[in-house]
């Protein structure tokens, strides 16, 4: 089977065998309890952006996206895109579409429900479908998304929300 | 000039834009023969692997007067062929009125949005706005796959760039490209129940018309369709199902499993292989899918896809009975100051020669 890397992936960073996808799976599965979860911890956020403000974004940019890469990695599969549309996508990360697509399937996703371009990995929004029916905001997968800003790739994208929506301005 | 022509869909020259009406956003023939209610018939041409314009005249002529629009494909199925713009920008010289396809796989944002305004300004007037199938299929595996822009972002761009006059950036356009857009969608393919609420996202970015994948399995595309009436999109989009004959049963069963995103039900495979002739079959199974397509409510028009058997358009085509005696544009040789032509015919029989 011929492999090939999904575009947003670092270069020489294999795609993940199966058993892998388990626990992004479970996520998916656990849409509902996930997303309130996520809302209560963006409430959080909110809430600790100013004295967020007061040590310094830029100082915190770092560690606090560390943290995130590692508990989204795990749970999404995260490729640290900077612009987090999990909550639009039923909790199923679209940077794992080997097209990156943003805005729901391309037209080659197999009868199965696979990908076109990895046989072997389910197509990431069919089980963004099947997440987003299990969120009480699930119609935010109809939103259409901007183009992704390639700047923000590595960062972390709770501070970009925590600041947006706390009007706590200024660059991360 | 033919009674069956309709005047208004032909300016003086038939490689100039229309005059612009009311509630129309481009000046070309496709937007106004569907907004006209006309059964639209558009095809797909085979673009050359050769930097020859005749090659390209010679694959457009077997469409004359059978096609409202030809589709220049860019790059699909991941494969190099000559690109899409020069396609379009060679089919609008002699009159044929071409859609402009932009895969994201191979462009970003900058590329495209220039070959937009490029595009329009050499007299294209449709395009269509698609993500393109992955690097691995074609022939060249090994190349870097771009996806910037994913479709619908892509069409929101090309709005603001038309509806606005601003790039992505915001940037102003002097003079902003006419276009009319189009997207793509697969009813026959999973996950079934969104592919409605994808057309609906599509469409809220801009999308005019849809042109679809292969239809060979009706009862799916008629379920897709009541949704699709469901939320009214009919009325906000002109949807054009893509249909194509089979050359045999063996082409089906190849394409079923290498092709991306095309569905054949078993029933059609079978019927093929009991055929005596098989490629007479899978012409007239495209026929009988144009007829029961035609009676879908909300389905503006085909849009053949004949690869490798582009010479049977014309003759489906007017099997099907779907233009009703309309005739789409073709050169009418009796005009005077029509030298284009003549040079067409010299060409096409030189390319024949070669
Ligand atoms: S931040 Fe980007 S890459 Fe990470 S989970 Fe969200 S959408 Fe996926």
């Amino acid at each position: 089977m011929l492999r090939v890397p999904a575009a947003f992936e670092p270069p020489g960073k294999p795609p993940r065998p199966r058993d892998r996808f388990a626990l992004r799976f479970w996520s998916i599965r656990h849409a509902g309890g996930l997303a309130r979860f996520y809302a209560a911890f963006e409430r959080a956020l909110v809430a600790a952006a100013p004295l967020a403000a007061r040590l310094g974004w830029t100082r915190l940019e770092r560690p606090v996206a560390a943290v995130e890469r590692t508990v989204k990695g795990a749970l999404f599969d995260c490729r640290m895109c900077g612009q987090c549309v999990l909550s639009s996508t039923g909790m199923s990360c679209p940077m794992n579409c080997p097209k990156n697509l943003r805005n729901g399937p391309c037209g080659g996703v197999r009868g199965d429900g696979n990908c076109e371009v990895y046989p072997e990995m389910p197509c990431v929004w069919v089980k963004a479908w099947e997440g987003s029916r299990l969120m009480a905001e699930g119609d935010r997968i109809g939103d259409v998304q901007p183009p992704i800003d390639h700047r923000l790739k590595g960062r972390s994208s709770w501070l970009a929300v925590a600041q947006e929506k706390s009007g706590t301005g200024g660059a991360a | 000039m033919n009674p069956r022509l309709h005047p208004e869909d032909f300016g003086e020259n038939p490689w100039d834009p229309l005059p612009a009406l009311p509630g129309h956003t481009s000046r070309g023939r496709l937007e106004r023969v569907l907004r006209r209610g006309e059964f639209a018939v558009t095809a797909e041409l085979n673009p050359p692997d050769s930097a020859l314009a005749e090659d390209v005249y010679k694959r457009a002529a077997v469409f004359e007067g059978w096609v409202d629009a030809i589709n220049a494909t860019d790059g699909s199925g991941a494969n190099c062929h000559m690109s899409s713009i020069a396609i379009c920008a060679l089919l609008t010289r002699i009159g044929f009125s071409p859609v402009l396809q932009i895969s994201c796989r191979d462009t970003n944002r900058i590329g495209i949005q220039g070959n937009v305004l490029g595009a329009s300004a050499l007299g294209v007037n449709n395009v269509l706005c698609l993500t393109g199938d992955g690097v691995q299929s074609g022939d060249h595996p090994e190349a870097k796959p771009v996806f910037d822009l994913d479709s619908t972002s892509l069409l929101a761009t090309i709005r603001r760039m038309r509806d606005e006059a601003k790039f992505l950036s915001g940037r102003k356009i002097t003079t902003p490209p006419p276009v009319f857009m189009g997207a793509a969608e697969n009813p026959f393919a999973p996950p079934y129940d969104f592919r409605p609420l994808r057309l609906a996202k599509k469409v809220r970015a801009g999308a005019q018309f849809i042109q679809t994948q292969y239809c060979f399995d009706v009862p799916l595309l008629e379920r897709f369709m009541a949704r699709v009436r469901d939320m009214e999109l009919e009325k906000h989009c002109f949807i054009l199902v893509g249909v194509g004959p089979l050359a045999s049963a063996k082409t089906a069963r190849w394409m079923r499993s290498n092709v991306a995103g095309v569905h054949i039900p078993d029933a059609i495979i079978e019927r093929l292989e009991k055929a005596k002739d098989q490629k007479a079959e899978g012409k007239r199974i495209c026929v009988e899918i144009i007829q029961q397509v035609r009676e879908i409510a909300g389905v503006a028009g085909v849009h053949v896809m004949a690869y490798r058997q582009e010479e049977y358009v014309a003759e489906m085509v007017h099997e099907s009975g779907v233009l009703k005696g309309r005739q789409p544009w073709r050169r009418d040789l009796t005009r005077p100051g029509f030298d284009l032509d003549q040079r067409l015919t010299e060409n096409l029989a030189r390319a024949g020669e070669g």
